[in-house]
């Protein structure tokens, strides 16, 4: 038998921008087993829900994680609007989709510039974040924030975006497109990334439904799960493929992604052509009492938000399930048999979140 | 505003931040900001670094790891804390695993405000940081040393 070493991944380690810590066991190069252990990034705030009101724990949820930081928002209020029984106003119904998928631009964008450095790509990494500031600069035009937005409240949204200001973003739209194209076109085509994607990190359909995987981690192994198809928020009223491949390898990963920056940018015009004039809130009087899951669709798969109240200011339990969570088992499988030389590849190709995992 | 004839290194740690500041440190590499301008590059490297940039507060876990990757850098070496959670645990300030800003652990020379802190904002930290650096590395030739305990260790 040939002897088994130990290579410890993380917590500072280049290609992570967070903390995650992978014991790595090898026989020579080959991975044989892999040891996740996490805890660096824990914060502890589902537990603020008792100092904070329940008005006030919307920035906090936010700031679950800064990447996909619009949809924790939104996720929470929802499920204190479904408790308290308050009709969102469908001028904010929409807006909500809208600022949903620009995060989703942003954060796939931000994913496929980091998977380029993954595999020492530097020129792509730049070009993708140089097309991503085009989608924060929307975001700082509309909201005021560049990540953190806080533009969600309860009963609606914190501001409006005029027709005029719609018009300009579809506008902006089209040279998104245009620029995404070319950069999905070096991702998907090109010989050399092509070379280092394929066959790398094999999940078949049936370990990924079976460990857990959610998001384009699950959809890129054919199984289809997307929370958007609940038809939440403005979703229901939108027409949008799932995207899915059959592959299950990181080339299938990177597909599926790509393509969803596309389907994202189809939704918010479709979007901005049927959103209705009205208002975008109204006033929350009262405080919730009873409890809800709200599920909804990250970046990175679903994401669950469980509270509960007792008819106080304070919630009594917030508990938060990322879509990060669920991806680590299948992580762990795709690593299992792979090179030690494709593990930055493969961990990048679950589009890790560590702050929402850890909380 | 100084300038200096080496090209400074950062070296970036997420101490328990909620990657908004992250993703804005690594925003300040790329095109639209581009701090290799100033011929600022993102090591991983503790060792190659001259700057550490910090986001995010301290906990049980991870006061460790800061205080090594500090360790290792060489002297002369400067700190920023980049964002409100580094400089004093901001918005998870009461929350149970948040002890609070990073200057519990390892001494920090630049704090930089904001949630998240802006990239603007994180260049203009950066260059102060360049700033003290240069008057460490002047300390340093002179005979003397910026942080006693560590006198000469590394270089």
């Amino acid at each position: 038998m040939t002897k088994q070493i130990v290579v410890p991944f993380g917590p500072q380690h280049p290609v992570l921008p967070e903390p995650i810590h992978l014991d790595l066991v090898l026989e020579d190069e080959r991975v044989v087993d892999v040891i996740p252990s996490i805890g660096y990034i824990h914060r502890g705030f589902e537990k603020l829900v008792e100092k904070r009101e329940f008005t006030e724990y919307t920035y906090v949820a936010e700031r679950t994680c800064g990447i996909c930081s619009f949809i924790h928002g939104m996720t929470y209020c929802v499920g204190i609007e479904q408790i308290m029984k308050i009709d969102v106003p469908e001028r904010a119904q929409y807006l909500r989709t809208i600022w949903s998928e620009y995060s989703r631009l942003h954060s796939h964008l931000l994913w496929l510039g980091l998977f380029a450095d993954s595999f020492g790509f530097e020129n792509l990494f730049m070009n993708a974040w140089r097309i991503r500031e085009r989608v924060l600069d929307v975001f700082e035009q509309t909201t005021g924030g560049r990540v953190i937005q806080g533009s969600c409240k309860i009963g609606g949204v914190r501001r409006d975006i005029t027709n005029e200001k719609l018009d300009e973003m579809a506008k902006g739209l089209d040279v998104l497109d245009r620029e995404m194209q070319e950069l999905t076109n070096v991702f998907l085509h090109d010989a050399t990334v092509k070379h280092r994607l394929r066959n790398v990190g094999i999940i078949s359909r049936n370990d990924a439904y079976m460990t857990g995987a959610v998001g384009p981690t699950a959809r890129g192994s054919g199984v289809a799960i997307d929370m958007r198809k609940l038809g939440y928020g403005a979703y229901g009223k939108l027409n949008f493929q799932m995207v899915t491949d059959s592959c299950g390898d990181c080339y299938s990963r990177c597909l599926v992604r790509s393509k969803e920056l596309f389907a994202s940018t189809d939704l918010i015009r479709q979007a901005i052509k049927k959103i209705p004039d009205g208002p975008v809130d109204v006033k929350v009087t009262g405080a919730p009492d009873g409890e809800y899951f709200t599920r909804a669709e990250q970046p990175r798969g679903e994401l669950v938000h469980y509270i509960k109240g007792n008819g106080t200011k304070f919630l009594v339990r917030s508990r938060i399930r990322t879509p990060t969570l669920t991806n680590i088992p299948p992580l762990i499988k795709m690593l299992q048999g792979c090179e030690l030389a494709d593990v930055p590849v493969i961990v990048l190709s679950i589009d890790p979140c560590i702050s929402c995992t850890e909380r | 505003m100084t300038y200096l004839t080496k090209s400074p290194w950062i070296v970036h740690y997420d101490c328990s931040s909620c990657n908004g500041c992250d993703i804005e440190v690594l925003a300040a590499l790329t095109p639209v900001y581009d701090v290799e301008r100033f011929g600022i590059i993102n090591t991983g490297n503790p060792k190659h670094a001259d700057i550490f940039l910090v986001t995010g507060s301290v906990n049980e876990q991870n006061k460790p790891v800061l205080k090594n990757i500090y360790e290792q850098i060489p002297e002369p070496k400067v700190v920023v804390a980049i964002g409100i959670c580094a400089t004093s645990g901001g918005i998870f300030r009461e929350c149970y695993n948040v002890q609070g800003g990073i200057d519990k652990v390892i001494p920090v020379d630049v704090y930089v405000p904001g949630c998240a802190a802006r990239p603007e904002s994180i260049i203009d930290g950066v260059v102060t940081a360049l700033g003290i650096l240069a008057k460490k590395r002047q300390a340093m030739q002179e005979g003397g040393s910026t942080t006693p305990a560590k006198a000469g260790e590394g270089r």
